[in-house]
């Protein structure tokens, strides 16, 4: 399991391939599931510049953690992922990869959207967008469901 | 007794400060606490979300001598 959270633009992909390649599953495993969020050039219908992300040093990667701990229980995970960036996002640069590797497809998928999902309501990360018109925060995340 | 208080996000920038350290008397829930500051800094903020030690808490919540308590807008990463 690793949860890291980032100041510098990563490639959430060649992470993935970096964090599997230091596993020892192969053999294992038979499911990788993944969710990449990147970001937009627009949100409710305004143009968006970059935004800055905050977080709560401690709090958020604990949070994280006991999140990934209780998949692993509940799904029979492998092994989780999780990369969440700080700090100024420019447009098209990663912003979270959640990552989780199973024997089957089931555990895999399912697991993954929970995990984005309980990082989404709970994690305590905070975006602020900068428009054309000003600095906004946001207000509220769109459902996932 | 003292207990550390953390703000973040939009709510920091309506305090006015990141971080201060507030004198409560023993048994003092985290939603009185709550009340406290929003009434001495006059300010108004829905949907406060109230952690301590890292932790997310119910409102009634009775908080310790020490205890790091923070308030901050709904959460919106990922």
């Amino acid at each position: 399991m690793l949860i890291e959270i980032r100041k510098k633009p990563f490639n959430a992909y060649a992470e993935m391939q970096y964090y599997l390649d230091s596993l020892d599953i192969i053999g294992k495993y038979g499911a990788t599931a993944n969710f990449v969020g990147s970001m937009r050039d627009f949100n409710e219908d305004k143009k968006v510049t970059h935004m800055t992300l905050e977080h709560y040093p401690g709090m958020t990667e604990k949070h994280l953690e006991t999140i990934a701990k209780e998949s692993i229980e509940k799904w029979s995970l492998l092994d989780v992922l999780i990369l969440h960036r700080i700090g100024k996002v420019k447009i098209g640069e990663d912003i979270v990869l959640v990552a989780t590797w199973s024997a089957h497809r089931k555990d895999a998928f399912e697991s993954c959207r929970a995990i984005m999902e309980q990082l989404k309501s709970g994690a305590p990360f905070w975006k602020k967008e900068e428009t054309n018109s000003g600095a906004k925060w946001v207000e509220k995340n769109t459902p996932g469901y | 007794m003292q207990v550390s208080v953390k703000y973040f996000a939009s709510l920091r920038e309506v305090i006015g400060e990141a971080n201060s350290v507030i004198d409560i008397e023993e048994g003092t829930s985290v939603s009185s606490l709550w009340q406290t500051i929003i009434e001495r800094k006059n300010i108004e903020f829905e949907n406060v979300m109230m952690a301590v030690n890292m932790e997310y808490v119910k409102s009634e919540y009775q908080l310790k001598s020490g205890d790091e308590v923070a308030f901050f807008p709904p959460v919106t990463g990922g």
